[in-house]
């Protein structure tokens, strides 16, 4: 059983932050209006919000952890961890998380660090913060979890660019006794890991001139080797394989029936697979909100956007149970069942350029 | 299970082609309105109506609607 729990650990509040950039896929211009209607009505993405040229992920988890952290009236030397988890850090080295530690003010007995996970980024951050807090009762624990994708697509990629947008998100956690266990169900498929990847810029293939080579796969895929490539329908196929299996093992472990979620929150890269996904483990569709139309596939941030965009007034007023589910780049997937109590959830922010300062 | 079903069900993914268009012999990516996303939308289709696996690969190696057919069909163990 792949299934684990993470005990007395309480998630206290909840800030996501967006670029105010907003664009419309109705003014794309690699697709026909044809093309553009289809597209629209399949994946449900309408708007996107796209960081300007000066933001980045970490500009967007900086300011939902700024206002979080004055909302939930938590002082900055009681944050033991910061994890800032993203596909589109800073820099290559140092990690982000440190450059965060040192903006956001947080102690030198602060340990940060960053992890690389991209659409199933939600749980797994949930379990790995939870598991940690678990051993440093005393202190709290801030979770940045965002990406900034956009700045990795070929605008000229009609694959990948209407789809992907960028948010940066906060969660607070921290210990307490009497919080009820969360469960995970997390899984990892590396002979997929071409089906989204960034070839070039890492160590194995480092960038060079030659990176910047522009290569058109078919018409309108046009785009160079550092720049994310996106198999759509490989990633298709293995979220209809693999995401209501994933979730229906995780309620079998928590003795937990469909019926008794409050809602489930679903990664959001398409509405297609989204409605197969909920059909396959029979909910209703008001039990599984979607950000898709105004936010788009926002990479790791998917989770806590819809939750804040479309599930505050709940999250700040009542006691819910709730699936977690994320899949995408690695591949990796994975599932999260929680029962929150009433917790700070703020309405979704968004961050203007002049705003930005390093 | 039949393959005229099918090929209704095929033709209402799509929103300009006319029905009657549609037979076991139409090479579909040839259609005007073909795309990417109609890739996408037959995948969920079978998805959904067969409950088997059919993947961007398969769907490569068809060019008629009856090739796709013929999959289902073996994949669910009546062809």
């Amino acid at each position: 059983m792949p299934c684990f729990s993470v005990s007395h650990i309480r998630p206290e509040g909840l800030a996501v932050c967006v670029p105010a950039n907003k664009v419309s896929n109705q003014d794309y211009p690699y697709l026909t209006q044809r093309e553009r209607a289809l597209l629209i009505k399949t994946t449900g993405i309408a708007y996107r919000h796209v960081c300007t040229a000066r933001q980045c992920a970490s500009d967007l988890c900086f300011e939902a952890a700024q206002q979080l952290l004055q909302a939930l009236n938590w002082k900055q030397e009681d944050i033991g961890i910061l994890v800032f988890v993203s596909q589109t850090p800073d820099y290559l080295t140092p990690a982000t998380a440190a450059v965060l530690q040192s903006r956001l003010a947080l102690p030198h007995s602060c340990l940060a660090f960053d992890v690389n996970l991209g659409c199933s980024a939600y749980p797994y951050a949930l379990a790995l913060m939870g598991s940690l807090l678990a051993n440093m009762p005393h202190k709290k624990g801030l979770l940045l979890v965002g990406d900034a994708l956009t700045r990795l697509v070929s605008e000229q990629d009609k694959s990948a660019a209407p789809l992907f947008s960028d948010a940066g998100s906060a969660t607070a956690l921290c210990f307490a006794p009497l919080a009820p266990p969360m469960l995970f169900n997390l899984q990892t498929d590396g002979s997929g890991s071409h089906a989204i990847i960034v070839p070039h810029g890492g160590a194995r293939h480092p960038f060079t001139a030659n990176s910047l080579t522009v290569t058109e796969k078919e018409k309108g895929i046009a785009r160079n080797a550092a720049q994310l490539h996106l198999n759509g329908l490989e990633i298709f196929n293995f979220g209809l394989r693999e995401v209501a299996a994933n979730a229906e093992q995780l309620l079998h472990y928590a003795q937990t029936l469909p019926d008794d979620l409050d809602y489930a929150v679903f990664h959001q890269a398409n509405k297609l697979l989204n409605d197969r996904i909920r059909h396959k483990l029979q909910l209703p569709e008001n039990k599984t909100p979607s950000s898709l139309y105004h936010y788009g596939n926002t990479g790791s941030a998917t989770i806590p956007l819809t939750m804040a965009a479309c599930l505050q007034t709940q999250l700040t007023s009542q006691k819910l149970t709730l699936l977690l589910s994320g899949f995408g780049v690695g591949l990796s997937w994975g599932s999260a069942l929680l029962r929150t109590t009433p917790m700070v959830c703020l309405p979704i922010i968004e961050l203007g350029e002049d705003a930005v300062q390093r | 299970m039949s393959i005229e079903l099918f090929i209704s069900q095929f033709a209402e993914q799509f929103d300009e082609t006319d029905p009657t268009e549609f037979t076991p012999h139409t090479e579909f990516k040839r259609l005007n309105e073909w795309s990417s996303m109609h890739a996408l939308l037959i995948i969920a289709l079978i998805d959904a109506e067969y409950n088997i696996p059919f993947t961007g690969e398969d769907l490569q190696t068809c060019t008629t609607i009856a090739d796709i057919y013929q999959i289902i069909s073996r994949r669910m163990g009546s062809g």
